[in-house]
């Protein structure tokens, strides 16, 4: 009989912590971004498709459905931690079939070797080129995101992939050597009276 | 000729973490006199043996782990972690007893959590602690104050050639525990009746209390832990004590018995494994007096600083986070994920 | 009278933390303000403002007179810069420039000829009787920028907007930081130019209080100041001397306890703060018209044998600065630019004073010596303490360590003002500042590259949908031109020559009538059936495949080639394994081309077996009609502009023939290579 009660007991119980966590889930449901979303937020949107998909969102999706999650060099391996703790996967070592991770880069047209082909033009992911057939071609800069799919549709190899220098703006101290460390330096000064 | 280069700012107060370390070991001076002079040598040579092995362990461990040994040394910090100890241990302590706690606080408390300023606890109570649970007898074989042994039976005592027995007696903590609620037994006990406080301890809990005063004059420590440790512990004791005084030790009995002081001064105020901002140490300090007049009142063990400091240390990340100071031109503190 | 009763009375405010480091002021305030050198060369920088840098107005080779405007301020948050003195431009080029990296930046560089011939002036003694607003049209061509340090533009500060009325304005003497003199000797010296100065600053901003805040350690400043200002409403309040009570933030809370919202300006709160040298510039331009040529600059330090303070031609290198101070290199250890607090060790001596320069302290290694190297943190709490802004140190500095910046942010660290007072107390003498510069620069830049990144998203996307919509153009067109075609074959059934191209019309048009372009490689021509499709399909995806791969192995083929060349140029020794690596991965790129060839040669004998004819047929055949039909397009257009209309029309309905056959003629050939897997380019 005391089984009984205890097993009833816990019936009503279970029954009733059921139907609240459900009522809860229901009610305070998260409405997030899509996951996609998420992913393709994180990607660096070079749009190089050294991942093997013609873009960053083509990859984010293919992220989504399970595809691993290192195989952006550009990103580095800061993306893949990134992704990694929003999918909740282990860090994965950078993929190094895809590339490696480098120097951020921008294109650069020798223009007076440029023949306005507009090749470079029509393979710009992110329309960072501009010029008309037959006129010289330039690369905005700024929009440029150093993809590297110009370079090789160029028929007279003007273009190069230059990295990007360090301006008075971007520049920054580093990181201090931590503990044991010290930060000072000595530079050898010759010109000074 | 060259330049040099280097981060601003350019100039630094004097001192650095040794030399603060190097006042606490000083400040600690009078204490170890005292207690020499009420239990005998066996406590100086207990704190003088707990350093040797705690600098010798800390050397070992930075090796192993391919440290710069003579760099990190120079912080000192392991020899406040070896002297508190060693100021904690009964003057009976045997080498090994010793060994054993410091080895511990070094290697496990303070090495394994990645080192100074890494640890979460003290690492000189979680040796303490260690050995009480580990070693109840030998933990509280205290000598009867001024019953001083020679030196060579304190030399005898380290050694282990030597029982405890024949030497030691309970201090006035223990004393009041086992009587409390009985009235005339309580007034039968002359080590309960010191000038001031429970016999012999009341020097030892002064001369702790004057190196406190010493660092916070000197600025090494701040008021707020051993403010809110000692009224954490008076203020309680006081409101029991007054509504019945023969169950409830009074306050001064409290400050100045057991490793009240020691504990205010020089082991709450741990600085790594305390609360930072100076709100959060006075709740953490308050609450540590609390818990050493709850322990001493109704739990199993005579004193209680270490216990009330280990537990105040994992409680020292939220107080942390629930006193955040607010930042200027912000209309309230950030308590975000912290 | 009364006025002298106010300023004594003490600040009723305060702010929390601050430190008292060692002053080290007394040696540069014995001598009065020395002229300073003229050098062979002015460097001049065009961005020595907070701002967009100015805009070069002179040429090459063009002679200046003192006074002259030589750049331009660009945009609203910039500064002019204007000739210190008479002589010739010789070049406009980078130049180091005083920055803690020790970059370059552009300059224009002037060389002297000694005359110091004034330009023509303009100023304006009337001031008090213009319209604000037209007068602080007129400071913006001053080139005045925040003289303190900070550098902003004094004009856009003097302009807090319409509707926002000031209650404090503020004078800046507070000079908190060790060692700088510059503008306790400047008030000792010119009293009556700073407050005229600071009437001005007033008649723009029309404020309700003058307030003047001085740290007590200027008893000589305070006392210029106070009989120089007697009989107006200007209030000298004496601060008690504690670092870094000169701050904005912290002189602003010191004088009315009001507190500048985080990442705000001042004037939210109804306050504008300027400092003392910028309102003699003030007073310096409109009654004397001389715009920004000159500053007060302290140079000390015990490796220069005259300290003291000098009026400096902006763009005088520094290293002529320290030469006429009596500089002893031989004894020269950090070279610092500002104060020893917040100020930058200068890597290059040849560096030019500008607006911003306060100080220069040329220390010996004994004086300012090397910190010891970090030893851990033992979260003393000695940093919250003496922390202006409130925040806890200890925190960040764990946070920029580990590099955890969003936590960092979340511990306000972007209000941090970087004052190091935190790392002057600092026990285990960790630069904390320079961590959080760290991670600060490192929030920055990561915020820069994500506001990139979104713009470049965008730009992807708005492409994509382009290529989109101009394809579904180009078909909607072809089907309209298809259906035009068929109403007029409709019409006159007869008469047409019957050739191979036209059955192909037909043959696609039937297609084209099933389905989209999109499913044409699908329902086929006459040539598919499952195995075809399946395996063009799997040859499709293969030779996607193979590219990636070798373009991959391609690019990486040429950059080992690079490496191995470099390294043979350096004479490395690692050179075998290196030519072993290009060996390797141009085996692979040859081999991925190779297939990828094979691939191709198969989808072409595809086409043959498919259409009858081969692939280079199929393609002359397309760019034939396409000509053909450009070349009607032409006629067409001659026709028009001859005037000849009958004839333009019929020569426009052969034109739409053409025109159907060329597009058509495309159409196929692109069907039949997708079919077999092939893109346009192979």
């Amino acid at each position: 009989m005391t089984i009984l009660t205890a097993i009833i007991a816990l019936l009503a119980l279970a029954a009733v912590f059921g139907a609240l966590l459900g009522y809860a889930s229901e009610k305070l449901k998260v409405e997030g971004d899509p996951v996609v979303d998420q992913i393709d937020a994180i990607l660096p949107q070079t749009q190089c498709g050294q991942c093997g998909h013609p873009g960053c969102r083509p990859y984010a999706e293919a992220i989504a459905a399970g595809e691993e999650h290192n195989k952006c060099p550009p990103g580095g391996e800061q993306t893949i931690q990134e992704l990694s703790d929003l999918l909740g996967r282990d860090f994965l070592p950078l993929d190094e079939e895809h590339g490696e991770e480098d120097v951020k880069r921008v294109a650069y047209i020798r223009e007076d070797e440029c023949i306005g082909c507009t090749k470079c033009i029509q393979a710009c992911p992110v329309d960072a080129i501009i010029g008309a057939a037959q006129k010289m071609h330039t690369v905005i800069e700024d929009e440029c995101t150093g993809c590297d799919l110009c370079v090789e549709p160029c028929p007279v190899d003007c273009i190069d992939m230059v990295p990007v220098e360090e301006t008075l703006e971007s520049w920054h101290r580093e990181r201090p050597p931590g503990v044991g460390g010290r930060p000072e330096t000595y530079i050898p000064v010759e010109n000074l009276a | 000729m060259s330049l040099i280069l280097g981060p601003a700012p350019h100039t630094m107060q004097q001192g650095d973490t040794g030399a603060f370390m190097r006042q606490v070991v000083y400040a600690t001076g009078p204490g170890l006199a005292v207690l020499t002079w009420i239990f005998g040598w066996g406590t100086l040579i207990n704190v003088l043996w707990a350093v040797i092995v705690a600098v010798a362990v800390e050397a070992l461990v930075l090796t192993m782990r391919g440290r710069d040994v003579r760099f990190f040394l120079s912080d000192w910090s392991v020899v406040v972690t070896g002297l508190l100890l060693g100021l904690s241990l009964p003057p009976t302590s045997p080498w090994w007893l010793t060994l054993v706690g410091v080895a511990f606080a070094v290697i496990v408390a303070k090495h394994l959590y990645g080192g100074l300023g890494m640890n979460p606890f003290n690492p000189a109570m979680v040796g303490y602690a260690l050995l009480l649970v580990s070693f109840p007898v030998a933990m509280t074989a205290w000598i009867a104050p001024f019953d001083v042994p020679t030196f060579s039976e304190s030399v005898a005592l380290f050694l282990g050639q030597a029982s405890p027995d024949a030497f030691s007696g309970a201090t006035p903590l223990d004393t009041f525990r086992t009587w409390a609620g009985d009235a005339q037994a309580l007034a039968g006990h002359d080590i309960l009746h010191g000038r001031i406080a429970g016999r012999g301890w009341e020097w030892v809990n002064a001369a702790f209390l004057l190196g406190g005063l010493y660092l916070l004059a000197r600025r090494i420590i701040n008021w707020h832990i051993p403010a809110g440790f000692l009224a954490g512990l008076a203020l309680p004791a006081l409101a029991f004590w007054l509504v019945d005084d023969v169950r409830y030790a009074d306050p001064l009995f409290h400050l100045f018995g057991g490793g009240t002081m020691l504990g205010a001064f020089f082991i709450a105020t741990d600085p790594v494994s305390a609360a930072t901002s100076n709100q959060g140490r006075l709740i953490y300090g308050a609450l540590i007096g609390v818990l050493i007049w709850v322990i001493r009142s109704f739990g199993g063990y005579p004193d209680a600083v270490a216990f009330a400091v280990l537990l105040m240390n994992l409680a020292a990340p939220t107080l942390d986070y629930y006193t955040r100071p607010r930042t200027y031109g912000h209309d309230k503190p950030d308590r975000g994920i912290g | 009278m009364l006025s002298l009763l106010r300023g004594k009375r003490e600040p009723i405010h305060d702010f929390p933390g601050g430190i008292h480091p060692p002053e080290n002021k007394a040696r540069s305030t014995a001598a009065p303000i020395r002229p300073g050198p003229l050098p062979h060369e002015l460097v001049l920088p065009l961005n020595m403002h907070v701002g967009a840098p100015a805009r070069p107005v002179v040429a090459l080779d063009e002679t200046v007179l003192k006074g002259q405007l030589i750049a331009e301020s660009q945009g609203r948050i910039s500064a002019p810069v204007h000739a210190p003195t008479s002589g010739r431009i010789t070049a406009i080029e980078d130049r180091p420039v005083q920055h803690p990296s020790g970059m370059t930046a552009t300059c224009i560089v002037l060389e002297p000829d000694g005359r110091e011939a004034w330009a023509e002036l303009e100023y304006r003694p009337d001031w008090a009787a213009t319209d604000p607003a037209a007068l602080l049209e007129q400071v913006r061509h001053s080139g005045l920028a925040g003289l303190g340090g900070a550098g902003f533009p004094t004009a856009v500060k003097a302009d807090p907007g319409e509707d926002t009325r000031i209650e404090q304005l503020i004078i800046n003497a507070a000079e908190c930081e060790p060692y700088i003199t510059a503008d306790d000797r400047l008030m000792r010296e010119r009293s009556p130019g700073i407050i005229r100065g600071i009437r001005m600053l007033a008649h723009l901003l029309r404020p309700d209080e003058i307030l003047v805040g001085i740290e007590d350690n200027k008893p000589e400043a305070i006392q210029a100041l106070r009989s120089a200002a007697e009989g107006t409403d200007i209030e000298i309040r004496v601060v008690p001397t504690r670092y870094p009570s000169g701050g904005e933030k912290q002189l602003i809370q010191l004088l009315t306890g009001k507190e500048v919202p985080a990442g705000d300006l001042p004037a939210r709160v109804g306050v504008i703060c300027q400092n003392v040298a910028t309102a003699y510039g003030i007073y310096r331009y409109l009654e004397h018209g001389e715009p920004l040529l000159s500053r007060i600059t302290t140079v000390t330090g015990d490796a220069v044998s005259h300290p003291g303070n000098y009026e400096v031609l902006v763009g005088t290198p520094v290293k002529d600065l320290l030469a006429c101070a009596g500089l002893d290199a031989d004894r020269l250890g950090k070279l610092v630019t500002g104060g020893p607090m917040m100020g930058f060790t200068l890597p290059e001596p040849a560096a030019p004073v500008v607006k911003t320069s306060t100080c220069l302290i040329a220390s010996t290694p004994e004086e300012l010596p090397e910190p010891p190297p970090e030893q851990p943190c033992i979260r003393c709490g000695a940093c919250a303490e003496v922390c202006p802004a409130n925040l806890l140190p200890q925190q960040l500095y764990w946070y920029a360590k580990n590099d955890e910046f969003e936590r960092a942010q979340q511990h306000n660290l972007m209000d941090c003002i970087e004052c190091g007072a935190c790392a002057y107390v600092c026990p285990s003498h960790i630069p904390l500042v320079q961590y959080y510069q760290y991670a600060k620069g490192e929030i920055r830049n990561q915020e820069a590259e994500t506001a990139k990144a979104d713009r470049a998203r965008q730009r992807f996307e708005a492409r994509q949908e382009r290529i989109e919509r101009q394809k579904a153009e180009k078909e909607a067109r072809r089907r309209e031109r298809r259906e035009a075609q068929r109403r007029k074959q409709e019409a006159a059934p007869s008469g047409d020559d019957g050739t191979r191209s036209d059955a192909a019309v037909q043959a696609s048009a039937t297609s084209a009538g099933g389905g989209s372009a999109a499913s044409g490689g699908s329902d086929g021509s006459g040539s598919g059936n499952g195995d075809d499709e399946s395996r063009a399909d799997e040859r499709a995806r293969r030779m996607k495949q193979l590219k990636v791969t070798y373009n991959k192995a391609n690019k990486q083929w040429k950059q080992a080639q690079a490496a191995f060349n470099k390294a043979q140029r350096d004479g490395a020794d690692n050179l075998d394994q290196l030519s072993a690596n290009v060996d390797k991965l141009r085996t692979r790129a040859d081999e991925a081309r190779a297939e990828l060839d094979a691939l191709v040669q198969e989808a072409k004998t595809d086409v043959e077996a498919a259409t009858g004819r081969d692939l280079k047929t199929l393609k002359k055949e397309a760019t034939d009609a396409e000509l053909a039909a450009r070349r009607k397009a032409k006629e067409v257009q001659a026709a028009r502009e001859a005037g000849a209309t009958e004839q333009a029309q019929s020569l426009e309905r052969e034109h739409e023939q053409l025109r159907q056959d060329a597009d058509d003629k495309a159409a196929w050939l692109k069907r039949v290579m997708e079919e077999q897997g092939m893109k346009e380019d192979e």
